[in-house]
């Protein structure tokens, strides 16, 4: 580490333009509480629990029967669609069952996993990919098709699956790669320590990107409390960038929290602003998290699929705070027993950093994909703020806000219940960072108003569609019964006309009984729509 | 809706409350207070004390009324700020009943009638002042040059308690403000020159010496809490600087046209509640707009509506009606100033892309 720092300084540090996102906020950072000592490998679990949804999309579905002996490396779930991901075993052992299992989610509520005895033979599983010596023999499909089926998804906790992030279509040419190794959240170092330790293996990965992308340049932005991975970075891109023609940069930002939002990142170094609803690659820009990146080069040159990460331990309620290597599956209890346990009172358990994370409901939820940090906090860190005063306007939540929303004209209408008022203040372009109410002098809890506003609008908008598909439904019944109706009549006046001049009564009767099934059917279409209207109003309320 | 008690993030907070907020501007005003005390002795402060007893009283009724929790409410510190900030615009040796009228007028219907606190659109301590001036125009004029404590003529305990309590005349004492003396006199024809020069004197403007409102004669103490509020920011740059801005460039202006009729920029800086209101009472964040453009336009029409009616209007300190005046505009000003969003443009839709294509699949699985 020493030794890299001193290269670093013999190089010239080239200062490319930064440019500025709107608010943001300076934070004690607590890095120090876990980035003293080098990555720990967590030990071996006895028991795996793998769940199947661990990425933005459809969740895999499980490809292993219980009693089935699995392989490490081996998929167990394989992915439903396009925006999916599959899992794989992250150790050899016996699948005992599938079967709901506790999440890390707030909510506590399980969800579907795939258990797994271990064997303690960790025995890799024999069909994995081969390694690739030479990545530029393969080309962009390949490759993609390689991170797909290694289960790689945005690791900086968005979990997105980056084989379709990393397909931004031919109409839309990349020319940044952003890798986002900011790590702006307080507390967490794990890809800090990635940087320190694996820095070649993310710069393999991002050459591997470049080729992949055909882009010429890539970014690498890195906060400036972290001198020892821009140091070690540095140094592996001074190694590679013979290797390649594309230009490769490490850039110092400064220290300011959301600066590791995809969307701020990408302002800071790029000048360049996502639209509204869009996505990055329409600005020619692909982002990706450092450890997404490491994890790329693992894919594809040891054809190695995602079944580790490493993880944060840390918070004053944890007796050695610390950095792990943990196998997807592994429960947070276990590292927290690896962390020498619980330290004192204990005010919340999380699951990412103090900004955004989630609190948890208790330690028996299994790692994933997504977690880069346990976070167990005292009373004294998190402090307990009392009941929420009424807002003074004073306007602090506006002056942090990265998205120059306005929060507090949110937070009125979201109070009120005024779902269309608060989305006219545009609500959905709100990122959750929680600078707001970190500030907010009243104490209000402002991103949990902004949650209940958008949850509220989007089962608004699951009953609009609900009560029109009715809609549509009804009206297409409403079709087909006259239809059906217009060719038996039809039928009938041919029958009737073919037997007209042998029987006289039959015309009179048979239109009697077509009046009297045309008003049921009326009738009945009548309280169809009265209860359609009811829902309608039911939804409105 | 038990949307309070669910443990959303952030899970840490800065170290900042109302209470906190409004302490630091209580901190502020206290140099310029006790200036004003002991420029104005007894009589004032029993007057202070009055007003403010009177502000707390209020509020607990205000709150006690709506069924809120009374304690807590009283704990925040904002009752007890505007009754400070009611006090020092008061006339210093005016009658006990006055502060008690004012506080009932700035607490009770200046704002626990709209809700309580943050509710509020007019700041109330304005409010109380102008419906005083308005209902009471002998005793909020009546000013008395400062008798420092101590001093030979300054009244004792038992003459100021007669004073304020006991409606004991100082009639031989009393005299108009600065503002409404050089008005009365240029209103009878004199020129400037001649008027000033007994009046005015910048450096004791500056810190305080002449006749004035309770706790609005020193201008350098004023300043000073206003700097130090800035640099807690607790406020921020944007209303005082365009309050003091707009004045000074009018005052300005008028006086390089005519020097004889209209007195120059450190004239109106100085005298009166100008500082008082660029500092405390126009960044009241209640009852002004949220955006820097907004909080700019906002306070450079405080300073406009002041010199404008000091120098052509019906009374000779304007800073109660400018202010209220905004107050009534800040809601206009907020909906119409909005800063720009991350991803829209300035109307608020989202950004072009640079060529017109419809976003790859992608963007649909993302959003």
């Amino acid at each position: 580490m020493t030794q890299s720092t001193q290269t670093s300084s013999q190089t010239p540090t080239s200062s490319p333009k930064l440019w500025k996102f709107h608010g943001g906020i300076h934070l004690p950072d607590e890095k120090a509480l876990s980035n003293q000592g080098p990555v720990v490998e967590a030990k071996l679990p006895t028991q795996l629990v793998i769940p199947l949804a661990q990425h933005i999309g459809a969740p895999a579905r499980p490809c292993v029967q219980p009693g089935e002996r699995v392989f490490k490396g081996q998929m167990i779930g394989e992915p439903q669609g396009y925006v999916s991901a599959p899992v794989h075993a992250s150790s050899s052992g016996v699948v005992r069952a599938i079967e709901p299992h506790a999440m890390p989610h707030p909510s506590g509520l399980p969800a579907p996993c795939v258990i797994i005895d271990t064997d303690g033979e960790d025995a890799w599983a024999p069909d994995r990919p081969e390694p690739v010596a030479d990545f530029q023999s393969l080309d962009a499909e390949a490759l993609r098709a390689r991170i797909r089926m290694a289960g790689i998804v945005g690791l900086g906790g968005a979990s997105f699956p980056s084989s379709v992030k990393l397909n931004p279509g031919q109409d839309q040419p990349i020319d940044t790669l952003v890798l986002n190794g900011a790590e702006c959240e307080p507390y967490i170092t794990c890809d800090d320590l990635l940087m320190r330790e694996r820095a070649s293996e993310v710069v393999t990965g991002a050459r591997i990107l470049l080729h992949l992308l055909g882009t010429g340049r890539v970014l690498i932005g890195i906060e400036d409390n972290k001198p020892e991975a821009i140091a070690a970075m540095r140094q592996a891109v001074a190694e590679q960038q013979a290797q390649t023609p594309a230009q490769l940069e490490v850039v110092e930002i400064p220290t300011l929290y959301p600066s590791g939002g995809e969307k701020q990142l990408i302002r800071i170094l790029t000048g360049r602003e996502v639209p509204t609803h869009g996505i990055p690659a329409q600005i020619g820009v692909v982002c990706q998290n450092v450890a997404t990146v490491a994890a790329v080069a693992d894919a594809v040159l040891r054809g190695q699929p995602l079944i580790e990460r490493y993880v944060t331990v840390t918070g004053r309620g944890i007796a050695q705070p610390g950095n792990f290597r943990v196998r997807v599956g592994t429960l947070a209890s276990e590292l927290i027993a690896a962390s020498g346990g619980y330290s004192g009172e204990l005010a919340k358990l999380i699951a990412g950093g103090p900004m955004m994370g989630m609190t948890l409901q208790g330690d028996a939820v299994p790692i994933t994909k997504a977690m880069n940090c346990l976070l167990a906090l005292t009373p004294a860190e998190s402090p307990d703020p009392g009941p929420a005063m009424p807002c003074i306007r004073c306007g602090q939540c506006a002056q942090v806000c990265p998205t120059s929303l306005l929060p507090q004209q949110m937070y009125w209408h979201a109070r009120a219940k005024d779902l269309d008022k608060v989305q006219d203040y545009n609500l959905f372009d709100c990122i959750e960072c929680g600078c707001c109410a970190h500030v907010c002098p009243a104490h209000i809890p402002l991103v949990q108003y902004y949650r209940y506003a958008k949850n509220e609008s989007w089962a608004r908008e699951r009953e609009k569609q609900a009560s029109e598909h009715a809609k549509r439904r009804h009206e297409a019944r409403e079709a087909r019964l006259e239809r059906l109706e217009r060719e038996r009549k039809a039928k009938l006046r041919k029958k009737k006309e073919a037997i007209t001049p042998k029987t006289k009564a039959a015309p009179g009767q048979s239109a009697a009984v077509g009046g009297a099934e045309q008003s049921s059917v009326s009738s009945a279409a009548d309280t169809k729509t009265d209860t359609a209207k009811t829902d309608t109003a039911g939804s409105v309320q | 809706m038990s949307i309070e008690t669910l443990a959303a993030n952030p899970h840490t907070h800065a170290p900042n409350s109302v209470a906190r907020t409004m302490r630091l501007v209580l901190l502020a005003l206290v140099p310029a207070t006790l200036f004003g005390l002991y420029q104005f002795g007894w009589p004032a402060i029993f007057l202070f004390a009055v007003t403010l007893l009177g502000a707390l009283l209020w509020e607990a009724l205000g709150l006690a009324l709506a069924g809120r929790a009374v304690r807590a409410g009283l704990m925040d510190g904002s009752a007890l700020l505007t009754g400070w900030l009611l006090a020092m615009t008061l006339p210093p040796w005016a009658p006990w009943w006055v502060g008690l009228l004012g506080a009932f007028l700035a607490i009770i219907v200046g704002k626990q009638i709209f809700g309580g606190l943050g509710q509020n659109l007019f700041n109330p301590a304005m409010v109380a002042r102008i419906a005083l001036l308005i209902a009471l125009p002998i005793e909020m004029t009546r000013f008395v040059a400062p008798q420092p404590l101590f001093s030979a003529a300054a009244p004792g305990v038992l003459d100021g308690l007669g004073i304020t309590f006991g409606g004991q005349g100082y009639d031989a004492m009393s005299g108009a403000s600065v503002l409404d003396h050089v008005r009365t006199e240029l209103g009878q024809g004199h020129g400037l020159d001649t008027v000033l020069p007994g009046v005015f004197d910048p450096l004791t403007a500056l810190w305080g010496g002449v006749a004035g409102s309770l706790g609005e004669t020193s201008a350098l103490l004023l300043l000073l809490g206003g700097l130090f509020l800035l640099q807690q920011k607790v406020i921020r740059w944007e209303i005082p600087l365009a309050v003091l801005g707009s004045i000074g460039l009018l005052a300005g202006l008028m006086h390089l046209l005519d020097a004889g009729r209209y007195p120059g920029p450190l004239f109106h800086w100085l005298q009166g509640a100008t500082l008082i209101c660029a500092f405390f009472i126009a960044t009241d964040p209640v009852t002004s707009p949220v955006s820097r453009a907004g909080q700019i336009l906002f306070g450079a029409g405080c300073g406009l509506l002041i010199y404008v009616i000091r120098t052509w209007g019906g009374y000779p300190e304007g800073v109660g009606f400018a202010v209220l005046l905004m107050n009534a505009c800040t809601p206009l000003i907020d909906h119409y100033l909005k800063p720009r969003i991350y991803g829209r443009d300035r109307r608020g839709q989202p950004l072009k892309v640079a060529e017109s294509q419809p976003p790859a699949s992608t963007a649909g699985a993302r959003s």
